[in-house]
């Protein structure tokens, strides 16, 4: 018995000291495999998928066609720029109305006040809500003939708006519900900030006889760059691939004229609608390239700021 | 450190947005053994679908299976089938299907079993008593690859009172529904004197009745594009006039069925052309506030006739990766027994049995001006009502554009032109 175990335990000690010597290695190896499975395996497949005319059905036959899928996306300007066009507006002008509204009511609620704790759960509401539910509810209230918003205008005298029905007021009334539902995201990181800057430079700043207007513009915005940026950063991530306020406002294809059609929404129609797999990976392909490019110019404007 | 790990949580989320829209195919776990007990029925949101559940307790009894039942709205059922039978699931044995819209794609792909042999078994069950039409568009390639569930067909939907105030005969021409519309529209400020779906793609379905009575068609005999032929460029011009000039004002051009019958049933609209298989929406008053005053004709006639599709909407298709076939086919089977589809044609859902349309029992709960309207739209319909291709979605969109345009008063000719070059070379590549 003892003769025979021996070996055994020989081996077991050999794997222990193995595992002791490798333990950051072992310890890691969980998670690292489940980044290779969860994010490098659907990369490279969407990556491959891009190089091939895959379509019908991704098990059926497909032939490797290089980068005709690509020349192919990058000369369309019936769906594809304008798209790329749609998606920058969209996280353009949400991003900047929302920085600077959100700067307001972070200002607003940095010094306490009475009440403080029931209007800053009523300005975070919005952002619990789920986008569908949202985008739903807007839909309703932005009805031409039964909604709220044209109800309420005709009490003003105002003529009924077209809203999300029509080709030029789609985009920027979608633009106002981002708005709508995530400046409270960017007031909790700018009051996060806010409250975690020292009083003195502001204090000193008032001694020396500077403007509200001074005292915000020289010493409380370059003071809060870092947070700003993380707050641009943030959000502008999100904007980009904004996909179920846009789907449940306008349905597929992002309406009927693609009036809200971002590149998110492309690429989804493409695949789902169009069984187009091939074509659909391009697309998305070019929007991570597209995102990451935007990422590292931010990335390095924020390294500029702290240094 | 705190920026690098900011940096790495914003490339993780740019990776993982893209991983969410790639479609690596994740393989299905296990599958079960062969002839499990346990049944996964996929069906969609549908009327025939809540009698249909009401029902199976009896099935389960009957064969002592167990139902396992999955149940989606139409666009996500899509989105669930193009992931999960793409990834070669086992995972579903029946699954609800439509025919005209992803049939010939599903059948290509080899995601529907094979049925030839299996409805040729029953001669009780009898699958030639279903209608010819139906059975055309759930057979590819010269095999049997569902069964019908659901028929329908394009009908007038109109309110009694507003014809009546207006002293006018229910129209049966299409110049006579745009003369009423016109009058309604100006006699009442708060009517439109027609509504109709004007979505891209929703709209197609609708606007084939209107292509067919003006003798146009979407494919010719030579397979070729047909929309910019002039009688194809008529119908256009008309139901984009009927909305753009007599519909809602400020219409929306997103509007499928949900939108366009709001209209209706709130009392918006004077006309309404949509399939008689929804017309328990606008006549019950739990749901219309107009339920006491709607009545149904048969389509308009154009200048080739009064030509409505008459289509089956939905059937019922096997997995062709299901290792539970057998027992798929039994409830297959029940679901579309003469019993089966009589009881649920008596509760408003048209079903594809000549039997039950021939028996007076099938349409005696229906209101009698729209089983007369059905019955004449069967005769003369039209078996489908979209381009009969592979890739329905895409083909849809480009048909249909034409339509938004003519809504919004556009260029149609222009339009028409336009989208018959991108659907001549949609067919070219499709042929190839």
């Amino acid at each position: 018995m003892t003769v025979a175990s021996l070996p055994q335990k020989t081996a077991w000690k050999a794997y222990s000291d193995w595992a002791n010597n490798h333990r950051k290695w072992l310890f890691a190896a969980p998670a690292m495999i489940f980044v290779a499975i969860l994010i490098i395996f659907p990369l490279a497949w969407t990556l491959y998928l891009s190089l091939t005319d895959s379509s019908g059905s991704v098990r059926a036959e497909s032939d490797f066609i290089g980068f005709a899928n690509y020349l192919e996306v990058l000369s369309d300007g019936d769906r594809f720029w304008p798209a790329v066009g749609r998606t920058f507006l969209f996280t353009g002008a949400a991003l900047a109305v929302q920085m600077v509204l959100g700067m307001c009511i972070a200002l607003l609620l940095w010094r306490p006040f009475k009440g403080e704790k029931w209007v800053r759960v009523a300005i975070l509401l919005p952002l619990v809500a789920t986008p569908v539910a949202v985008g739903m509810m807007w839909r309703l209230i932005f009805d031409p003939n039964i909604g709220f918003a044209n109800q309420a205008l005709a009490w003003f005298g105002i003529p009924a708006q077209p809203w999300l029905s029509g080709q030029s007021t789609a985009l920027p009334t979608v633009i106002f519900i981002d708005i709508w539902q995530w400046t409270p995201m960017v007031v909790i990181i700018l009051l996060a900030g806010l409250t975690s800057l020292s009083e003195e430079p502001d204090e000193a700043a008032r001694i020396d006889g500077a403007s509200a207007w001074q005292r915000f513009r020289f010493i409380t915005v370059p003071l809060m760059m870092p947070t700003i940026i993380v707050a641009i950063l943030l959000r502008s991530i999100d904007a980009l691939k904004t996909f179920d306020l846009l789907y449940a406002t306008k349905g597929r294809g992002g309406g009927s004229f693609h009036e809200v059609e971002t590149l998110n929404i492309y690429a989804y129609g493409l695949s789902f609608d169009y069984n187009d797999y091939g074509l659909s990976s391009t697309v998305l392909i070019l929007f991570f390239l597209i995102i990451i490019a935007a990422m590292w110019v931010l990335t390095r404007r924020r390294k500029d700021v702290q240094s | 450190m705190q920026r690098k790990t900011l940096r790495n949580a914003g490339m993780a989320a740019a990776i993982a947005m893209l991983a969410g829209g790639s479609l690596a195919a994740c393989g299905s776990g296990g599958g079960d053994e062969a002839g499990s007990d346990t049944l996964r029925v996929t069906l969609a949101n549908h009327v025939w679908t809540e009698k249909i559940i009401e029902a199976i307790p009896e099935f389960e009894e009957e064969t002592g299976l167990t139902v396992e039942l999955t149940q989606l709205g139409e666009d996500q059922l899509s989105a669930q089938y193009n992931v999960q039978l793409n990834a070669g699931t086992d995972e579903i044995d029946v699954m609800m299907y439509r025919p005209l819209q992803e049939g010939k794609l599903f059948a290509q792909n080899g995601y529907l079993a094979d049925l030839t042999e299996r409805v040729e078994s029953n001669p009780e069950w009898e699958w030639s008593d279903f209608q010819q039409g139906p059975v055309d568009s759930t057979t590819f390639e010269d095999k049997v690859v569902g069964v019908p569930t659901i028929t329908e067909r394009e009908v007038l939907y109109y309110r009694t009172d507003l014809l009546e105030a207006a002293g006018l005969e229910v129209p049966e021409t299409l110049e006579e529904l745009e003369a009423a519309a016109k009058q309604i529209g100006e006699e009442n400020p708060d009517v439109a004197g027609f509504v109709a779906r004007t979505g891209k793609s929703p709209a197609v379905t609708q606007f084939s009745s209107f292509l067919y009575g003006f003798g146009g068609d979407f494919i010719d005999d030579e397979g070729n594009s047909a929309i910019a032929s002039p009688e194809a460029k008529e119908a256009y011009e008309y139901y984009g006039r009927m909305i753009n000039e007599y519909g809602p004002e400020n219409v929306s051009t997103d509007m499928s069925w949900p939108e366009a019958m709001a209209i209706f049933t709130q009392g918006g609209a004077a006309f309404y052309t949509e399939a008689d298989s929804l017309y328990q929406n606008a006549t019950d008053p739990a749901n219309s506030q107009v339920a006491e005053n709607v009545g149904f004709a048969p389509m308009p006639a154009g200048p080739a006739g009064s030509k409505p599709y008459n289509v089956p909407s939905w059937g019922l298709g096997i997995n062709e990766a299901s290792t539970n076939q057998d027992n798929a086919w039994k409830f297959v089977e029940w679901a579309t027994s003469k019993e089966r589809v009589l009881d649920i044609q008596q509760e408003g859902v048209p079903g594809p049995r000549k039997s039950v349309w021939a028996d007076p029992e099938g349409t005696a709960t229906y209101p009698e001006d729209l089983a007369a309207a059905i019955e004449a739209s069967a005769e003369n319909g039209v078996g489908y009502d979209r381009p009969l291709v592979i890739n329905v979605a895409e083909a849809r969109e480009m048909v249909g554009d034409p339509i938004v345009i003519g809504i919004t008063g556009g260029d149609v000719s222009a339009a028409a032109d336009a989208a018959d070059e991108a659907f001549q070379q949609f067919l070219d590549d499709e042929r190839e």
